[in-house]
Parts: C-alpha cells; sequence; structure tokens
C-alpha cells in the first residue's frame, strides 16, 4: 500500500513539474529573444519597410483600447444581469434555469464562431441598419472596425463577467440584506448601498477575467476590425484598428520576409504577454484594495 | 395595568411551506412596554417575533393566517406599506450586523435611505443623539469616519441599535440581541433596554430567563408553536399557572 502511496505522490508531483517547465522553456525562450529588439523605440514607433523594421504602437494602442471599450460594454451590462440573477430571479423558476443555462453555454462557443456572428449581427447587421436609417446608406458603420470588435468580445466576455459577479452578490451574508430591509430600505436600496459595494471584488474579478481573455484573442476581431496594417491610430468608433494578437499572425505568416521579421515577432509576443499579465496585476491590486477595505 | 395595546395579535397560524411553525398565537403587547419570548429553541418565537415587522416575508413559501395589528392597523392587509412598517417597527438581530462601512454611516443609514432629511448638520446630530442613546458615543466619538468593523462585538450591538433608532421607530424587535456577548456587554445591553423602554415599546426574544426576568414586563412562554402562557413577568416566573412553563423556568424541561 505504501508503495502505491508514494507512487500516486511521484506522478502528481512530475505532472506538477512538467507543466512548470513547459511554462519555463515557452516564457525563457521568449524572453531570451524578445528582449534584444525591445527599445523605447520598439514600443513607440509604427512598423516600417514591411514590418521588417520599425515598432508596434499601433498594435498596442489598438489592443488597450480594445480591452477598455470591451469592459465599458461588458462590465455595466454583466453587472445589470448578474443583479437580476443574484437579487430578482426566482432559483426554482424555469426561466432563471434557462437563461443560466443560455448564459453558461455562451461562454462555450468558439471564438472564431464568435468572429463570424460579430461580423454578421454587429457589422452587416446593426451597422448596416444604423446606415439606413442615420446615414442615409452612406457606409459608416456597415464595416469593420474597433466598436463592432469590442462589441462582439463583450458578449462573450459577458458570461464570465454575470457568473462571477453573481456568485459574490449570493456570497453576501443575509443578514446584512435583513439589516438593510428591517430599516426600512427597499430592495433596490439594499442592492445599491449594500450588497454592491460588497461585490466589488467579484465585479473586479469578472473585469480580470474579461480583459486577461479580450487581450490575447484573434478569432474575434480577425472579421470585425482588426486591420493587417494601420499606420494611422484609431480615433473614431468606426475606425479600424491594430492588435497585438492579430499582429502577431500576421507577422508569423503574412511577412514578405520571415527571417527579418523573426526578432519583430519573438518580441512582440514577449509585449503580448507582458501587457496581459500587467492588466492582471494592476485589477489584483486593486481587488486587494478593496477587500482589505471592506475588512478593515 | 398597562400602557394601551401597541400591537394585537390575534389567532395567528404561520407556515413555512406545508409545515406549521405557530398554532393560533394571540398576545397583545403594550405600549411601552418590554415583552419577553421564552421557551427552547425551534419552539416559533423568532418566527412570531419576524412575523411583527413582516420580515418573514422574505422566505420563499411562508404563509401567515390571522390578524396582526399595529395601532389598530392590519399591518399583514394590501394597502399596509412594508417600507413604512419596517422603518416603525425596528429589528435588532441575534448576531450583530453593522454593514461594512463607517460607525457614522452605519448610523445614518436608515436616515439616507428613507430621504428623512439631506441637511448634513442635521444628519450629524441624528447621528450624534442616536449614538449616545445606544451608550455607545463616548466610546466612538473620535473614530466616527472608521469602518464599524473594528468595534468589539458589544460595541457593534451597541451601534446596531443606534443604527436602528436612527429612523425612530415606535416599537424595537430583539431577537436574541445579547446571545453572542460577554457578561459585561450583556450587563449595558440590558440596561440600555431598561433605558429605551420610556419612548420605544420593545419585544425581545431570549434564550436567558434571567435577562427576561430583569428586563421585561411581560413575558410569554412559547412550546411546539403554540403561546402556552403569557402574563406578567413577575408572576410568570414565581407563579406560572402552567404545567410546563413551570418545568420549563425550573429547568426540569426535557
Amino acid at each position: 500500500m505504501k508503495a502505491i502511496d508514494r507512487s500516486v505522490v511521484f506522478l502528481c508531483g512530475a505532472a506538477t513539474v512538467l507543466i512548470l517547465v513547459m511554462l519555463a522553456v515557452i516564457l525563457g525562450n521568449i524572453t531570451f529573444h524578445g528582449v534584444e529588439r525591445l527599445s523605447a523605440e520598439f514600443l513607440t514607433q509604427p512598423p516600417r519597410q514591411g514590418m521588417t523594421a520599425g515598432g508596434i504602437f499601433p498594435a498596442i494602442y489598438g489592443t488597450v483600447l480594445l480591452v477598455l471599450l470591451m469592459s465599458i460594454a461588458a462590465v455595466p451590462f454583466g453587472v445589470i444581469v448578474a443583479i437580476y440573477f443574484a437579487e430578482y430571479a426566482k432559483r426554482e423558476s424555469r426561466f432563471y434555469r434557462w437563461t443560466r443555462m443560455a448564459v453558461n453555454n455562451l461562454a462555450g462557443v468558439p471564438s472564431i464562431v464568435f468572429g463570424l456572428f460579430g461580423l454578421g449581427f454587429f457589422v452587416h447587421g446593426i451597422g448596416k441598419a444604423l446606415d439606413q436609417g442615420i446615414y442615409d446608406g452612406r457606409l459608416m458603420l456597415g464595416q469593420p472596425s474597433i466598436l463592432w470588435a469590442a462589441m462582439t468580445m463583450a458578449v462573450l466576455t459577458l458570461p464570465v463577467v454575470i457568473i462571477t459577479v453573481e456568485e459574490t452578490m449570493r456570497a453576501v451574508p443575509r443578514e446584512y440584506r435583513e439589516a438593510s430591509l428591517a430599516l426600512g430600505a427597499t430592495r433596490l436600496q439594499t442592492i445599491l448601498r449594500v450588497v454592491l459595494p460588497q461585490s466589488w471584488s467579484g465585479v473586479m474579478t469578472g473585469a480580470i477575467l474579461a480583459v486577461s481573455r479580450g487581450a490575447g484573442e484573434v478569432a474575434r476581431v480577425l472579421f470585425t476590425g482588426a486591420a493587417y496594417f494601420l499606420p494611422r491610430l484609431p480615433t473614431r468608433a468606426n475606425d479600424q484598428f491594430m492588435q497585438l494578437g492579430y499582429h502577431i499572425w500576421v507577422l508569423a505568416t503574412q511577412s514578405p520576409d520571415v527571417e527579418a521579421t523573426k526578432p519583430i515577432l519573438y518580441s512582440t509576443v514577449l509585449v503580448l504577454l507582458a501587457l496581459t499579465f500587467l492588466l492582471n496585476v494592476t485589477a489584483m491590486v486593486i481587488r486587494k484594495r478593496m477587500r482589505t477595505w471592506a475588512a478593515r | 395595568m398597562g400602557g394601551p395595546v401597541k400591537i394585537d395579535v390575534s389567532n395567528v397560524n404561520f407556515y413555512y411551506g406545508s409545515q406549521r411553525a405557530l398554532h393560533d398565537v394571540s398576545m397583545k403587547v403594550r405600549e411601552h412596554y418590554v415583552t419577553a419570548l421564552i421557551g427552547p429553541s425551534g419552539c416559533g418565537k423568532s418566527t412570531f417575533l419576524r412575523s411583527l415587522n413582516r420580515m418573514n416575508d422574505l422566505i420563499p413559501g411562508a404563509r401567515l393566517e390571522g390578524r396582526v395589528n399595529l395601532d389598530g392597523e392590519d399591518i399583514y392587509a394590501s394597502s399596509m406599506d412594508v417600507i413604512q412598517l419596517r422603518r416603525r417597527v425596528g429589528m435588532i438581530f441575534q448576531r450583530s450586523n453593522p454593514f461594512p462601512m463607517s460607525i457614522y454611516e452605519n448610523a445614518a443609514y436608515g436616515v439616507r435611505v428613507n430621504g428623512l432629511t439631506r441637511d448634513r448638520l442635521k444628519l450629524d446630530e441624528i447621528v450624534e443623539r442616536t449614538l449616545r442613546a445606544a451608550a455607545l458615543w463616548d466610546e466612538v466619538k473620535d473614530r466616527l469616519s472608521k469602518s464599524a468593523m473594528g468595534l468589539s462585538g458589544g460595541q457593534q450591538q451597541r451601534l446596531c441599535i443606534a443604527r436602528a433608532l436612527a429612523v425612530q421607530p415606535e416599537v424595537l424587535l430583539m431577537d436574541e440581541p445579547a446571545s453572542a456577548l460577554d457578561p459585561i456587554s450583556t450587563a449595558k445591553i440590558e440596561e440600555l433596554i431598561y433605558d429605551l423602554k420610556r419612548n420605544y415599546t420593545i419585544v425581545i426574544v431570549t434564550h436567558n430567563m434571567q435577562q427576561a426576568a430583569r428586563v421585561s414586563d411581560e413575558s410569554g412562554f412559547f412550546l411546539s408553536g403554540r403561546l402556552v402562557e403569557f402574563s406578567e413577568t413577575k408572576r410568570l416566573f414565581t407563579a406560572p399557572t402552567n404545567r410546563e412553563t413551570e418545568d420549563y423556568i425550573t429547568g426540569r424541561f426535557g
């Protein structure tokens, strides 16, 4: 028995080490090759000479802007749905179970399908309809743009936001709700003043997960707004944009001179990893601050 | 004897789904009295208490039959505004549950949600008055903006009392308010109850029979969802008319 016990421990340990080694190899390799091209110029300049020189600033800018727009759309909407699920919907009702299941399944839809959906629904559906209605048929919103890309991203990150916020709202002790109601507060006041402030860590977690999933995503922006190359930064909602993930794909497969692009490719991957990591850490710090305030 | 009837409960039956928690309970709670509810766990005394401000409405499947009148008005009538009712009938819970906000914001919460005043000076005044009424002012006056979570258990419970007082209720319902506190904090709460009854009508659920004897004017003994005996506290504890009451208060119960 003891021998079996020991071999199980060994097996689990070995599996863990293997994962860590793989991660270390990936990170080590990318850092090793990526660092040499990294410079202030690389981070602040647009690509030049068919992407074999210059930097990747437009892609960084586009990625951050995209994630920001996505959060602005996904977080408030997700919080509202979560409030409905956690506070108003009857848990036993069929409607609750079905909508909840639908939200869960939304998270499982392959992202390439989402990309196509975004193109069909947002760009050709809503965008074209708005062009007909508001702009007399001129092509304004009925084309791939940062707005529709952000919306497409938001739809996919919504389930994550909804589920994490709902869970934290449910975790707020019943005593607080009762205390508030017993003071003559309405249900809405109780939610807004007592339950939601205690759920900020959940809102932040939802936002973190959404952002870190969104920052590296390619398939969903492929059809809905990402550009191969744009020397200009997006300034309007219907502008196209460059994005790090897409730029990596472009550098890796569409370059006229693969050997010349390679160092740039490595550095771009490193920047994307660092950016995602940085966004995560920032959100985690905010979350921790909020928690310590609540516990103080 | 006694003041006018504040809460008149008549023939109340209470159900959690198909389970019956109260059997034909009738009781008159007198104004400016402390009315104690005693009995073993699960006897229905908390259910009864929570039916006086319709806190049981929150439990799915809960249902009440009979009448509960506050100043002659049926609180279960469809015309009754539950928000208004809960403002008039405040509640203190077993586990002290101040909100994770500052001490000041806790005390001001009820005033804010009820929109009683927008004037900052007036709010300051209400906060001070209620903290004084809850015998907490001197201990917290220098740290009103600090989180209430840093207070001791007894202080937290007194803050909850202050929070309830701030909306100027007529009745205070207390659900074992001192059961989680040490003897010194308990004594402070009991003193406070004694002071408060001048201005409020108090109904208190307690497991502690000495406490019921010390603080209350009238007492009711609950057993298995029935109000077995209800009378003047002195009489209930010295000369109970019911055999079950006597067994319980002399510790021969069960």
